[in-house]
């Protein structure tokens, strides 16, 4: 149990890797699962791209086509963009809290392995030749009448990947209210263990909606239910309601966490304390109340009528208020502090111009008669991108960058990071800037082709040529990280050298213990004040050293999520299939199985002996 | 172990004790017979409905259900599972967040979907 680099053979490392409970380690985990989807949403959205390189071309038929928009959108929003951040909250928001791990490590591994099974389950449709191609908002009327099994394998992998989203969320919300260390108030936690707080009391809030709406859908394709039949007395409109409920608070947990990294950059990189910090916590509440009350601007032109139409168009653009406070707020932040500009920072300078704009964008959608006009153009595309690429994915690159010595105990080289920015950040605004004209100029959004002379040509050429760009980016993104990762150069506590916050007092990465002693929180910025005042370790310890309790290592999350797994595929099945019924039952007979015995077999965990806390202080030659 | 903090307790402590777990248990019992009470009417509202009584009309009968259900709620969470009490500021805030926000869908619903 030693942190001591002991030499393993491939089979134990492995079995370390699969049992796993460790945040830091789980944190790594869905970074390499959200980083492997990120690929593969990427070479889907490439051939879209290439496809409407030119007029009339065929690379794709359309039900291709049709198939890889929906599987793009799914995979990036629900495998890609919100496992990344969940893999930077479980990684750094324990370290900044001060916790020796999340609150539940076993929910922690659940919630991952339920992820990653759901993600496999929707992306073996693949080799099913059965895919998802009703949009990933996969809208009812689309989606009862698609053949083949293709939204059957969206509504049960979506509905497999959800539930370990809401558990993590849960888990988020109870470390931190219950973990802090002392001293450390909810006034006093850094801006990303904030923006971790409020995603997850979001994603406490929203996914229950999107499960419901799951499960109405499976019930209607797969048991004969009918909720939005309208010839059985169903109502189409209704699944349209309950996917944007979700939906809308989706899109505020995918940004906050980006919020709350950038936020820690401009802070970082000006050497200065985080401008206007209480305003800040308060918009990051406000913007999540609001996320919850703005749904039905999706559904415009649905015909709600005119009163639903304006209350939620008044709702939607107050939302842009509290965002301007952050924006104000991390410009000011920038303003008079000695500002380095390294790669995290480029990509959060990079980040303001470019959510501006999609946040105007927003608020001209958000108008409802002007949406009439827009509505389903490539204006919609270029909206959408404009703050998830640019908010959400510009926040995940800057946070690799910036926490990768933390994760990983290395440093990215910065000269390619830089290289890797301006290709991606050129090759963005390529893309999809053109594609706001697109949409003034009529061009409808999930087209699979367009006709000649119709003035489209240059500019889908233009939007090609971009995606190219970020392509390039992004190779040159993962060549760093193999050559960074071969050097293995390691790396001090604080590589940056200006870190304000508990994670950078203590290893890169840390030892499984995190703290040896669980440190007394002064203040905002606590590292910062304890350098300021001369403890040049920066951390004071709240406690004396003492034996450490730290769970035990666990196979079971990951039966568990197999067995749901093989029930989805029984499930899918057994209208068809005689299999299909025995393997629904045997599935999910595995996985009660399996809770079984997590809930017969007492674990009461382990204890890191003081010795080995006091040896490996000694070892480090720091306080004591 | 319940008896070992016995000696602990000088006699004033244990008689302010003994006070108040009468009194929580007179609360208790008394909210308990307050919500058997409004189980029974809601039972014998829909049985005079049923049995076409006059005045028992549904638009006086699904109102009260709704509204007795939702007091009945709020007992059991307050007298019951304590949350009056202390430390449980932050699941009443989670909780009463999750009341607006489906309260907010609920009218949503109710004006636009199902009207
Ligand atoms: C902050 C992060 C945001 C993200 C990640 C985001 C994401 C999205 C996505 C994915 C869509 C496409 C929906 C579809 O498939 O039809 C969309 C549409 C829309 N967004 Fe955003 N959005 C964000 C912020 C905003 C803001 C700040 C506003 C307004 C102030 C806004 C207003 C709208 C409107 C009105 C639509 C509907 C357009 C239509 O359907 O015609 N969004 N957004
Ligand atoms: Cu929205």
């Amino acid at each position: 149990m030693s942190s001591v680099a002991q030499k393993r053979g491939f089979g134990a490392t492995l079995w370390d890797w699969l049992t796993t409970v460790d945040h830091k380690k789980i944190g790594i985990l869905y970074l390499l699962g959200g980083g492997f989807f990120f690929i593969v949403g990427g070479i889907e959205a490439m051939i879209i791209r290439l496809q409407l390189l030119t007029p009339n071309n065929d690379l794709v038929s359309a039900g291709i086509f049709n198939q890889m928009i929906t599987m793009h959108g799914t995979t990036m929003i629900f495998l890609a963009a919100m496992p990344i951040l969940i893999g930077f909250m479980n990684a750094i928001m324990p370290l900044q809290i001060g916790a020796r791990d999340v609150a539940f490590p076993f929910l922690n591994s659940l919630g991952f392995w339920m992820f990653m099974f759901g993600g496999i389950f929707l992306n073996l449709s693949w080799f099913f030749g059965q895919v998802p191609d009703a949009g990933w908002t996969s809208y009812a009327s689309l989606a009862l009448v698609s053949e083949g099994h293709g939204v059957d394998f969206y509504a049960i992998g979506l509905q497999i990947a959800g539930g370990g989203t809401l558990m993590g969320g849960i888990n988020f919300l109870v470390t931190i209210i219950n973990m802090r260390a002392p001293g450390m108030t909810y006034m006093r936690m850094p801006l990303f263990t904030w923006t971790t707080f409020v995603a997850s009391a979001m994603i406490l809030f929203a996914f229950p909606p999107l499960t419901v709406g799951l499960f109405l859908l499976t019930f209607e394709r797969m048991f004969g239910g009918n909720f939005f039949d309208h010839t059985m007395g169903g109502n189409t409109i209704i699944w349209e309601h309950i996917f944007w409920i979700f939906g809308h608070p989706e899109v505020y947990i995918l940004i906050l966490p980006a919020f709350g990294i950038f936020s820690e950059i401009f802070s970082i990189f000006s050497r200065k304390r985080l401008f206007g910090y209480s305003a800040m916590v308060f918009a990051t509440v406000l913007i999540g109340f609001l996320g919850f009350m703005v749904w039905a601007h999706h559904m415009f032109t649905v015909g709600l009528g005119p009163t639903a139409n304006a209350i939620f168009s008044v709702a939607t653009m107050a939302i842009a208020i509290p965002t301007g406070v952050k924006i104000f707020n991390w410009l000011l932040t920038m303003w008079g502090g000695s500002i380095k500009i390294t790669t995290p920072m480029l990509w959060a300078l990079g980040f303001i111009p470019t959510f501006v704009m999609g946040g105007v964008t927003g608020v001209m959608l958000g108008t409802a008669p002007l949406d009439y006009q827009l509505h389903d153009t490539y204006f919609v595309v270029a909206h959408f991108h404009y703050v998830i690429v640019g908010g959400t994915v510009f926040g995940i690159l800057a946070g690799l960058h910036l926490y990768w010595p933390k994760m990983f105990g290395t440093l990215l080289n910065e000269m390619l990071g830089k290289v890797t920015f301006w290709f991606f950040f050129i090759g963005f605004h390529l893309t999809f800037l053109i594609q706001h004209w697109l949409g003034f100029w009529g061009m409808p959004r999930r087209v699979f082709t367009y006709m000649d002379g119709q003035g489209w040509n240059s500019s889908n050429l233009i939007s090609t040529v971009g995606a190219l760009f970020m392509a390039i980016g992004i190779t040159v993104l993962v060549y760093n990280i193999i050559v960074t990762s071969v050097k293995n150069v390691r790396v001090a506590n604080d590589p940056w050298g200006d870190g304000r916050t508990l994670e950078w007092a203590i290893e890169s990465p840390p030892l499984y213990y995190n703290f040896a002693q669980t440190p007394l929180v002064r203040g905002l910025d606590t590292v910062y004040i304890e350098k300021m005042e001369g403890n040049a370790s920066g951390l004071t310890p709240a406690e004396p050293v003492q034996d450490i309790h730290m769970p035990n290592g666990s196979f079971i999350p990951f039966m568990m999520s197999l067995g749901l797994f093989i029930a989805g595929f029984g499930a899918m099945y057994r209208a068809e299939e005689s299999w299909g019924l025995p393997v629904l039952i045997f599935g999910l007979l595995w996985t009660f199985i399996a809770m079984a015995m997590r809930s017969l077999k007492d674990d009461l965990g382990y204890y890191v002996k003081k010795d080995e806390i006091l040896r490996d202080m000694k070892r480090k030659g720091g306080q004591k | 172990m319940s008896d070992i903090q016995v000696y602990k307790k000088s006699p004033a402590q244990f008689n302010l004790d003994q006070r108040r777990a009468r009194k929580s248990m007179r609360g208790q019992v008394m909210m308990f017979s307050l919500m058997i009470f409004m189980t029974i009417m809601s039972f014998s509202m829909v049985m005079a409905y049923q049995a076409d009584v006059a005045g028992f009309s549904k638009f006086l009968i699904i109102p009260s259900l709704l509204l007795f259900a939702a007091v009945q709620v709020g007992l059991q969470l307050y007298y019951f599972m304590h949350m009056s009490e202390e430390g449980h500021g932050v699941p009443q805030m989670f909780m009463y967040t999750g009341v607006v926000l489906s309260f907010a869908v609920v009218l949503t619903f109710v004006t636009i979907v199902w009207w």
